[in-house]
């Protein structure tokens, strides 16, 4: 397990690295650098270790069997809920419903609650920097309801335009406000909080996509005041498939299911049946209990590695990044250049060489990245672009891996003679 | 830097020799398909065309819309718009060149060719009747880039169907 360097207070990456068996391999013959965790982050030796323990000694179906592993598994679930509480600095673990992930979240509080409470000319307001899975289920809820989706936009510095926000709350028909924690394109840190306080005094609530911010900062659901919170376990380190959903407590009691099955019932009877208390009434089917082991192992990996080492091993990528990067001839970073509210995901264009020749490059040197429109197609038309590279950090991330990047991209400049 | 990646095809079984699924960068990039990315032919809009369609990959954003003008069963003309990486683009400038002056039915056979050359067919590889997208030959060792090289070939497909059925 990893330990601080007590001089720096930030990670020992060395440390770090060597608990996440994926990275110590070789990809095209050149020592792997792993530039994609905002798409999915590698997973430390805990989080598998967490799940093979589930497998061989705890497996079972949970809250039904009257026999020792059903106990042992339903423990273990139920032990995971009160970690992902604890994790969101939520009280109460019947506030927490597993999902698979951000998406399942955004698209249960569309249909349980969305589809109960928007009328038509109601609107939801989200922002031009949302990704994908933040936008489409509020058409598909917007369609069948009649409500109204307006955006708001970003300034020139990548930083959302909460003059916006206050002109669309003024209006007086906004009775959601949906948005990233952290843009998954430009890395900007959205100021949740200050959305919270004014979207509130404006009658409406807020559901925060925390995919990225849940990865990169200590998030605290009393402190944003928040009514939904949404993350997904895999970009943490946790596995795929499994992701949370915080609601406040009378928010969820007032919602109906949104999926019927096992699991969620009380009793059912031939024409309707009654549901089970929070948070199982929206859990079912048979979850995914070990995914829930695996993620409540990843955020005891996380914990262990310690908040304020984190938060100086981010702040000095970040800062390493936009200082080699900027120097980088021909190379646009979209996002905020300082490297104040925003995290170690850099996202740019090369003249004259498209994201995904770059991409097709840097892979050659066994250098991942993404590129592309990132799930984000309203921002990547904002930013007049069709399609940028994404160079995404997590806390393993070296700095000697921005410099594999560099070289990688001056090799990209050489072949395409810019 | 092309030394670093030595083409497995003629390093003769060197020990330490990049592995099979590691082609060179140098079989994707050919100067000729970087000078048609660079230097489109036959880009641009074309007024009094017979058939407009537009195609894209959804995965990745890259677009490309084809015009044909056609002479009874032969096209006279084609031209391209479109957005995206260096395979996509080149792959159908390179296009427009060949089709001047086809017949719909060699055309057809073109697709065929050109569909079989991304599947590693070396005879297609050599047909002279793809012209310069024979620098593309080596796309198909990079299977995720073999949709960019399809992509203006989907649109041609999709426009002799709907001007020709």
């Amino acid at each position: 397990m990893a330990v601080l360097t007590a001089s720096r207070r930030s990670l020992d990456v060395e440390r770090v690295r060597a608990d996440f068996p994926a990275l110590a391999q070789s990809v095209h013959g050149r020592p792997l650098v792993y530039l994609d965790s905002a798409a999915t982050a590698q997973r430390p030796r805990a989080v598998l270790d967490a799940l093979t323990e589930f497998y061989v000694r705890d497996n079972a179906n949970v809250h039904r069997g009257l026999h020792e592993l059903s106990r042992r598994a339903t423990e273990r679930y139920e032990a995971a809920r009160a970690r992902v509480a604890r994790f969101l600095g939520a009280s109460d673990p019947a506030e927490v419903v597993f999902v698979r992930g951000t998406t399942e979240a955004v698209n249960l509080v569309a249909w349980s609650w969305g589809a109960a409470e928007l009328r038509p000319g109601d609107e939801v307001v989200l922002t031009v920097a949302e990704h994908h899975s933040n936008i489409v289920p509020w058409q598909l809820v917007a369609q069948r309801t009649g409500a109204r989706l307006r955006y708001i936009d970003i300034d020139d510095a990548g930083r959302l335009r909460l003059d916006e926000l206050d002109a669309l709350l003024a209006g007086g028909r906004v009775k959601l406000v949906s948005l990233a924690h952290v843009s998954n394109l430009l890395g900007t840190i959205h100021p949740v909080a200050e959305v919270c306080e004014r979207a509130h005094r404006a009658g409406a609530r807020v559901f925060v996509d925390g995919a990225q911010g849940a990865a990169h900062l200590a998030v605290d659901v009393a402190a944003l005041g928040c009514d939904f919170y949404a993350f997904s376990g895999h970009k943490l380190g946790g596995p795929m498939g499994i992701g949370a959903l915080w609601a406040r407590r009378e928010l969820l009691e007032a919602m109906q299911p949104w999926q019927g099955g096992g699991e969620m019932i009380d009793e059912v009877l031939p024409e309707r049946s009654t549901y089970a208390a929070v948070p199982h009434r929206f859990e079912a089917g048979t979850p995914n209990v070990a995914g829930a082991v695996g993620l409540a192992a990843a955020l005891d990996y996380l914990e262990s590695l310690g908040q304020e080492a984190r938060e100086a091993h981010e702040d000095m990528l970040v800062r390493y990044g936009l200082e080699r990067l900027g120097a980088v001839p021909g190379l646009t970073l979209y996002g905020p250049r300082e490297p104040e509210g925003r995290i170690a995901v850099f996202a740019f264009t090369l003249d004259g060489i498209h994201p995904h020749d770059i991409a097709t490059i840097l892979d050659a040197e066994g250098i991942a990245i993404r590129a592309g429109h990132h799930c984000a197609q309203l921002l990547t038309r904002r930013l007049g672009v069709g399609s940028t590279a994404r160079a995404s950090c997590f806390v393993y991330t070296a700095p000697e891996e921005l410099d594999r990047l560099v070289e990688g991209l001056e090799t990209a400049r050489r072949i395409f003679g810019g | 830097m092309m030394d670093r990646h030595p083409d497995p095809d003629r390093a003769g079984g060197v020990p330490g020799a990049a592995s099979p699924e590691t082609p060179p960068l140098s079989s994707l990039f050919q100067q000729l398909v970087l000078e048609h990315y660079k230097k489109p032919r036959n880009r641009g809009e074309l007024p009094g065309a017979d058939v407009d369609v537009r195609m894209n990959n959804p995965s990745c954003g890259d677009t490309v819309r084809l015009q044909l003008r056609f002479d009874s069963d032969r096209i006279a003309e084609a031209r391209f718009l479109g957005d995206g990486c260096s395979i996509s683009q080149a792959s159908v400038s390179m296009m427009t060149q060949v089709l001047e002056g086809k017949t719909v039915a060699e055309a057809r056979g073109l697709i065929e060719r050109m569909k079989a050359m991304m599947r590693g067919d070396a005879d297609a590889a050599r047909d002279k009747a793809l012209g310069d997208l024979r620098a593309l030959a080596g796309v198909h060792r990079f299977p995720v880039r073999v949709r960019c090289a399809l992509l203006g070939w989907n649109a041609l497909e999709e426009a002799l169907r709907q001007a020709f059925g």
